[in-house]
């Protein structure tokens, strides 16, 4: 099992545990406030923004230019930002912290 | 004493309201009915990689996140009646639940149009995971590969194109004058019908279907001009109808859909209704709707659960879709209704953008393998902005948050 640290917009943290999927998946499945992912996981509707630190970002595959996208004209988009249905879970990601952006 | 809140129907916008009332804080009891057995699953791939790929149904949530966060989910429970007065629920088995709170989500069904031979074993709809399990068992059988889908609208297209990713054969008949002709411009219907003929379908628009009979080997669809098809499965895709009948024998308000008012409370003020079986009037348009969508459902669920515990919160949000046919990817931001001009932003067949205004403000967008058209155009609808219609067209102005803004 692959645990992951979410930190959610009021500050509170959720330790999860996940064996495959998405990121996305994991804080659905751990009603995790302000992971919606509603179009499924399949980059239709960005409602399921995070952000992961520099520090954490060679652990995690790269955005495509379709995430991305859906990204730029978003407000809350940093460097940091992904799209968590776009990140599936690997072993290299045991302990990653992701912060929820708000929604 | 422990409050129930007692939610009827458990797809999307039941998952999700039961998920919700928690996250606002709701320590009662939730019962979550489903006349289905299936665990939860996701509705948007049915017509989509699940016919296509070999997969299992996609959950919307796993079974164990219900009990995580203390959900009741009682599948295979359906529900017989509702007393409004006494705030009881009964259900086949003979049970009763009494409620405090009582969320209707209970969706729609497919409409099965009047055509003679409709309720043949051959026929199949699209509304479920039973469905689509019959539509995939269809596929299988490599000897019956001429399908024959009645109906253009976005699930019937879905549909075709997953169809002609195994290769088979696939006709489309249209009763209108055009595909998606309820719900999209003419642009975004020709874009479609344009992409299908490419890759193989074959579609006749103004073809009524009448009559649907079997000889030894095929079926055999009439048409109302004459027209004779041959098919081995034929799948009726021509939309839904909302299910009220618990909630028209519990006595609230229906037309056309369970009404609700901006909070999804239905004209019993303990009694909630969510998804596709409501019909509203939502601030953005002049009209009552009622929006088939897992955006409207997903949200409307949110809305359900925060005013059950409590805070008032109106239902505003912007309606967004999306369809995934062959490699392209639609994304649809707003109705487009009651538009004034229509404006193609073309760059090339592949990436398109349609953008519907009213006295210059942009109400609605369709995003052709575009989402940064989709994500700009949701900006530019909820800001209202007023923008220079030739600036959008002309692809030479770039896609930016002031881009095609009028000077002022």
């Amino acid at each position: 099992m692959i645990e992951i640290i979410f930190t959610t917009t009021d500050g509170s943290q959720t330790k999860v545990s996940a064996d495959g999927g998405t990121l996305m998946e994991a804080a659905k499945n751990n009603n995790i406030s302000g992971i919606d992912g509603d179009c499924g996981g399949v980059c239709s509707c960005a409602t399921c923004h995070i952000y992961i630190d520099e520090s954490n970002a060679d652990n995690v595959n790269p955005a495509t230019d379709m995430e991305k996208d859906m990204l730029e004209f978003d407000e809350l988009t940093t460097p940091e930002s992904r799209l968590s249905c776009q990140i599936p879970i690997t072993d290299k990601m045991n302990g990653l912290k992701v912060k929820i952006a708000r929604s | 004493m422990i409050k129930t809140c007692v939610i009827v129907g458990a797809s999307h916008a039941g998952v999700n309201c039961a998920f919700a009332l928690r996250n606002y804080g709701w320590s009662g009891k939730i019962i979550l009915l489903d006349a289905a057995p299936h665990l939860p699953y996701a509705k948007p791939p049915l017509s989509k990689t699940f016919l296509t790929d070999q997969c299992e149904p996609a959950e919307i949530k796993n079974k164990s996140a219900y009990a995580q966060q203390d959900i009741d989910l009682r599948l295979g429970s359906r529900v017989l009646e509702i007393d409004s007065d006494n705030h009881t629920v009964f259900l086949e088995d003979a049970s009763l639940i009494l409620f405090d709170f009582l969320v209707l989500a209970t969706g729609a069904k497919a409409v099965i149009p009047p055509i003679e031979g409709v309720h043949s074993s051959h026929v199949y709809y699209l509304r479920t995971l039973s469905d689509a399990l019959k539509i995939k068992k269809a596929t299988i059988n490599n000897e019956k590969d001429k399908f024959l889908i009645i109906g253009a609208g976005y699930v019937g297209l879905e549909i075709a194109a997953s169809l002609r990713k195994l290769q088979k054969s696939v006709v489309i008949v249209e009763r209108e004058e055009r595909i998606l002709s309820r719900v999209t411009s003419e642009i975004t219907s020709s874009y479609f019908y344009d992409l299908h003929t490419k890759n193989g379908v074959k579609i006749f628009c103004d073809k009524e279907v009448i009559r649907i009979s079997k000889n030894a080997k095929q079926s055999l669809v009439l048409c109302a001009d004459g027209t004779i098809f041959h098919a081995d499965s034929i799948i009726v895709g021509v939309g839904a109808i909302p299910q009220t009948h618990l909630a028209e024998q519990a006595g609230l308000d229906i037309d056309k859909g369970i009404l609700i008012d901006q909070n999804c409370r239905t004209s019993n003020p303990k009694i909630f209704a969510i998804g596709d079986c409501t019909r509203f009037k939502h601030p953005l348009y002049k009209d009552f709707i009622r929006i088939e969508s897992i955006q409207n459902a997903v949200d409307q669920a949110k809305i359900a659960a925060a005013n059950i515990t409590g805070n008032n919160v109106v239902y505003d949000s912007l309606p967004w879709f999306w369809s995934d046919q062959y490699e392209v990817k639609l994304q649809m931001a707003g109705l487009p209704v009651d538009y004034d001009n229509l404006i193609m932003r073309k760059k090339s067949d592949e990436e398109v953008s349609i953008w519907y205004l009213k006295n210059d403000q942009i109400i609605a967008v369709d995003a052709i393998n575009n989402p940064r058209a989709y994500m700009l155009g949701m900006k530019l609808i909820k800001s209202k902005s007023q923008v220079e219609p030739k600036k959008i067209k002309d692809i030479e102005t770039p896609l930016s948050a002031t881009s095609f803004l009028k000077e002022v």
